[in-house]
């Protein structure tokens, strides 16, 4: 597990792999190509990159458009303008007439750090999840990123992807991706972590502390929100009876309220969701505002002992 | 063009209009008939469309990113044979093809949804970089309306048209200086119109009679390369319904029983 990438430049490296095979991937930028590293993708096919310039709203109808003629646009930008600014955009634009945007958004998340609450998305996974018909993916590493950017382009209608920007673990899991499947990393029987994105690798730290102290934890891997495996949320919960959840985003419309819901009316849990308590980010090293923010891998350990 | 065919086209259209807010008591007929005149040229005259093919690839395209003139478009697509006319009772009723503002998946004829005003003239411009990758030589139409001018988004969407040299885009404007709580500059000054898109980089054609359909047609067929064009059609809202015209109110409501068969009497063949 020593290696470390970030997630994001595997997006960029899948996106010109895949724009060499599939001649009608198109991908929109705001102005950060450089951050969300579709510059990749830029440098190899220039016809079919368009940079839209610091004009977010303009970006994502520009990809809607680019959508009905048949193309398969990738827009990129931070994930707080990218949902927030042009959120009208990704609705009425795009996810209404069901059009196949893939919107992969990068810096999500209070681990942006140092730029601050301004540009830390804390309720992307919230506001993307609640539009009717949009597929929500928050891969754990570079590898299922990989994968995840192969599966959208070949599934049909609008997507989101979040991406963290700070290079995180290369997990050593080889496992398929099936959007709408999670996966269980580690199995489990006195208590189970649903986890996504970056803090899938806290979760299976925090599993394997348990461990040493006695308890059997297992680990899922939930990397796709929407539409949910609500088939093994199910069984692992129900096996378990003691769930925790733990996402890089506020526990308000995330990953936790989502698993909540799934499991609602089908069975007694003791249950706690670990994120952003309703507060916005701030400025910070990484590791440091996880600490703050209550998520890292001791929080995820005090958690499951707690409950 | 048989100017003659087109003209009672136009009426018929309409007519189509005052029907079908009248039967939904509710809609949006002013700016629909300050339009009819700029839709029948593309529709009847100037796009390359087959009514029994709605998704034929190389087709020109129309966005309505004045989405609210969707009776104004009904009326065209109706006549242009698009679906029959049974379908207009349908217009704003549950599980109709017909939705208050353009839906893309459910009617036939509408290449993209609008509504959310400012969003129509990016969809073109994006349909507009697609057509150009195609090399299908398709034209993509987009009509704004005056007061929409005031959504940012649509300068965003005007300076990527011409740093892409879209020559393939043109964003008519139906500019009848009226919006819902006013006259354009009552409510948030346009200043001049022909200016700004000229600064942005636009071929602007100015219409003196925006319901004049020899000057849209003539303002259409003019060829532009290298930039994309703007057809800035002064328009009459309301026109030729006599008491909706140049008033306000009629932006979006419908027409009652009785104002229904004045404005069909004055629009009779």
């Amino acid at each position: 597990m020593s290696e470390k990438k970030a997630i994001r430049v595997a997006y960029g490296e899948a996106l010109a792999e895949l724009g060499a095979v599939n001649n009608k991937i198109v991908a929109l930028d705001a102005d950060l190509s450089h951050s969300t590293m579709t510059h990749k993708f830029a440098d190899k096919f220039p016809d079919r990159f368009f940079n839209a310039g610091i004009a977010e709203a303009n970006m994502v109808d520009m990809a809607a458009g680019l959508a009905s003629m048949g193309y398969i646009p990738f827009v990129s930008t931070f994930a707080i303008f990218g949902t927030g600014r042009a959120y009208d955009q990704v609705r009425n634009g795009c996810a209404y007439s069901g059009l196949n945007v893939k919107f992969a958004m990068s810096h999500a998340g209070v681990t942006l750090g140092e730029d601050g609450g301004t540009h830390q998305a804390i309720e992307d996974i919230a506001l993307m999840r609640v539009i009717p018909g949009m597929t929500v993916i928050v891969p754990c590493d570079a590898n299922e990123t990989k994968r995840a950017v192969k599966a959208m382009t070949e599934a049909n209608g609008p997507m989101y992807l979040r991406m963290a920007r700070m290079p995180s673990p290369v997990l050593d899991i080889d496992m398929p991706f099936e959007i709408g499947k999670a996966n269980v990393l580690r199995d489990g029987s006195d208590a189970v972590i649903f986890a996504c994105g970056i803090m899938v690798e806290s979760a299976l730290t925090a599993a394997a502390s348990l461990a040493s102290d006695g308890l059997s934890t297992a680990v899922v891997n939930v990397h796709t929100i929407k539409p949910l495996d609500e088939e093994t949320l199910l069984t692992y919960a129900q096996k378990c009876k003691k769930v925790v959840t733990v996402e890089e985003h506020s526990v308000i419309g995330g990953l936790g309220d989502a698993v909540a819901s799934a499991l609602l009316g089908h069975g007694d849990f003791k249950f706690k969701k670990l994120g952003v308590q309703d507060r916005f980010g701030q400025s910070g090293k990484p590791f440091d505002l996880l600490e703050e923010y209550g998520i890292t891998t001791e929080d995820i350990v005090t958690a499951v002992k707690a409950l | 063009m048989n100017m003659e065919s087109l003209e009672k086209t136009c009426r018929a259209v309409r007519r189509d209009i005052i029907n079908l807010t009248a039967d939904a008591a509710s809609g949006h007929p002013g700016g629909s008939l300050s339009s009819v005149e700029i839709m029948v040229s593309l529709f009847f005259d100037k796009m390359n469309i087959d009514p029994a093919n709605p998704q034929m690839e190389d087709r020109d395209r129309f966005v309505l990113s004045k989405g609210h003139a969707a009776p104004g478009l009904y009326g065209v697509l109706a006549e242009r044979g698009f679906f029959g006319k049974e379908e207009f009772k349908s217009f704003r009723q549950i599980n109709g093809i017909l939705q208050g503002h353009p839906d893309s998946r459910k009617c036939p004829g509408v290449d993209a949804s609008t509504g959310s005003l400012g969003q129509g003239i990016s969809i073109a411009v994006g349909m507009a970089l697609g057509a150009r990758l195609d090399g299908n030589g398709a034209h993509i139409y987009t009509l704004l309306g005056d007061g929409e001018l005031q959504e940012g988004q649509v300068w965003e969407a005007a300076m990527a048209a011409t740093h892409y040299k879209l020559d393939n885009l043109t964003v008519i404007i139906d500019h009848n200086g009226l919006q819902i709580d006013g006259s354009n500059d009552e409510v948030m000054s346009l200043g001049s119109i022909k200016d700004k898109f000229t600064a942005f980089g636009f071929q602007v054609i100015e219409v003196a009679d925006g319901n004049d359909l020899q000057q849209i047609h003539d303002a259409l067929g003019i060829l532009v390369s290298g930039k994309p064009k703007c057809i800035l059609a002064h328009t009459l809202k309301g026109k030729g319904v006599s008491y909706m015209e140049n008033q306000v109110g009629w932006h979006g409501k419908g027409p009652n029983e009785e104002e229904r068969q004045m404005a069909l009497k004055e629009l009779e063949d």
